[in-house]
């Protein structure tokens, strides 16, 4: 559950960061970095409780 | 079985008033984390605007920040954190020793006030974003008092939440920093790369030609003050000067392992006080091309991530505002120890949400953050001096505890002279109250390690006999 928590909250952090890169090598719309800057926001308050939590 | 929510609020225990137990501590990732979370937040939204507004030029901003922050650090590390991590108390609980328990109550109640303001500026910028779909008027540069009921509902709801979470203690406030950190510097990062072809910037040998030209022009706008290098490396330097040479991270770093957690706070610099510092300045200079006339983080993080921006101003509010309300809790707690955390705090987040409400609090954020320094900082010098020039300089340390004093007449002399001496330089000899700290802290040590010497009723010798 954890490893599929982690890979998931990495896939969020690169849907956050690399539409940005995208549009300012003019290679995406902003609109369409919305969009998916926010589908990886989503995924991240999901998936990274789950990888950040601790052993009990 | 669940716990109730009285329950768990009966077993919050912060040892506010006993040493950390080695149970208690915390690695240098926990810290790393609410560094990072703490000081990437939502009054980075308004800080770096403010430096575009008062004509910072690109390498006087640059270079005032890789050398203040530095300095930031090193002030965490070398002179908060040993002494955090030796005594392993609260700040409140270390003045009381020193103070008396008569200085140490007022000194609380300024500290708990300067936090609940700082706390309500973060709170107003997370609102701008929280407002975005109920399309009231955001906050103008000029403006000072609420802008509408819209604004004060908004606000209120806003705190409520803040302040609930700020409740439930400092394992919950760590916890939700250390998820939320890692995307918001991302969302700041990618905001400003969004938007940064709208200025001109196509790749990145581009950028340093568009940062002189258009965003770090180094001409302040009409009715700013001119910012130089020194403003920029002072200000970098002393935002958090409360927290650092003021000793309120005591507070925090009596739970790290050992003292060089202390440089865990570069996370908090380096990240949020340089890169998201640098990204709202290039989000301000894509707001000014739309000339709205608002000055309101919410709206212009919209436009640049949408959804995801304006849940990013919120949420950056959010992590700065809970361990600020916190500390405002221990400090007024620390004038009521019978009455419980919580429900000071509650106390605390009612009067943070209603100073919120006035936009002045994010307008003027520079001068007020530099005055809050300034004025905390004469304890944090108190407690350096108490801490290492006292066998030295023989005069009592901790006089407070060990002469039964309840007000410690040099610490609270020492206090008063030296923001006396600060307005003095800044009154008469035109020095701006962002380089009064420096001067200050010497002033103040010198002040309390002379003042003890000479006033101490009681000697060492007295009071072991």
């Amino acid at each position: 559950m954890k490893m599929l928590a982690t890979v998931l909250a990495i896939i969020a952090l690169g849907l956050t960061i690399i539409p940005s890169i995208l549009v300012f090598t003019g290679r995406m719309e902003l609109d369409m970095h919305k969009k998916l800057i926010t589908a990886g926001t989503i995924l991240w308050f999901v998936s990274a409780p789950i990888w950040f939590r601790k052993k009990s | 079985m669940a716990k109730t929510l009285k329950q768990q609020l009966a077993e919050v225990n912060e040892y506010e008033r006993e040493p950390v137990p080695p149970s208690s501590l915390k690695s240098s990732t926990s810290f790393l984390g609410m560094y990072a979370g703490e000081h990437t937040a939502g009054t980075e939204y308004v800080i770096g605007p403010l430096f575009v507004a008062h004509g910072v030029s690109a390498p006087d901003l640059i270079g005032g920040l890789l050398l203040g922050n530095l300095l930031a650090v090193l002030s965490w590390a070398l002179l908060c954190a040993p002494i955090a991590t030796k005594v392993r108390l609260t700040l409140y609980y270390q003045l009381e020793k020193i103070c008396g328990i008569n200085l140490t109550r007022i000194y609380n109640l300024v500290n708990g006030l300067m936090f609940c303001f700082l706390a309500g500026s973060m709170i107003a910028v997370s609102a701008t974003a929280i407002g975005i779909p109920f399309n009231f008027p955001m906050p103008k540069l000029t403006d000072m008092y609420p802008t509408s009921i819209g604004w004060v509902l908004t606000v209120f709801v806003v705190g409520a939440v803040i302040t609930l979470v700020a409740i439930l203690g400092y394992e919950r406030i760590a916890r939700f920093a250390n998820v939320a950190a890692p995307w918001m510097i991302g969302v700041f990062l990618a905001s400003a790369l969004a938007v940064l072809p709208e200025l001109g910037v196509t790749s990145v040998k581009d950028f340093w030609r568009v940062a002189n030209d258009v965003i770090w022009t180094g001409i302040p706008q009409e009715g700013q003050d001119k910012f130089t290098f020194w403003h920029v490396m002072f200000f970098a330097w002393f935002c958090n000067m409360a927290m650092h040479i003021g000793m309120a991270d005591m507070s925090i770093l009596r739970y790290a392992r050992k003292w060089t957690h202390g440089f865990t706070s570069a996370s908090g610099m380096f990240v949020g006080h340089f890169l998201a510092w640098i990204c709202s300045g290039i989000l301000y200079a894509v707001y000014l091309k739309q000339n709205t006339g608002e000055f309101a983080p919410g709206p212009i993080s919209f436009y640049a991530a949408g959804f995801a921006g304006a849940a990013c101003v919120v949420i950056a509010g959010w992590t700065t505002a809970n361990p600020t309300i916190y500390r405002a809790g221990l400090a007024i707690q620390a004038m009521m120890p019978k009455t419980t955390t919580w429900k000071v705090t509650m106390v605390v987040g009612l009067v943070t949400t209603i100073a919120a409400c006035f936009p002045a609090l994010v307008m003027r954020l520079l001068d007020f953050v530099a005055l809050y320094g300034l004025i905390l900082m004469p304890m944090g010098a108190i407690i350096f001096a108490d801490f290492y020039l006292a066998k030295r300089a023989g005069f009592v340390s901790s006089y407070a505890l060990r002469s039964g004093s309840e007000f410690n007449l040099p610490a609270a002399l020492t206090w008063v002279l030296t923001l006396a001496f600060c307005l003095g330089i800044n009154m008469f000899g035109g020095v701006e109250i962002f380089f009064l700290g420096l001067p200050g802290w010497f002033v103040a040590v010198i002040l309390y390690v002379a003042l003890s010497k000479l006033m101490q009723q009681k000697t060492l010798k007295e009071i072991n006999v």
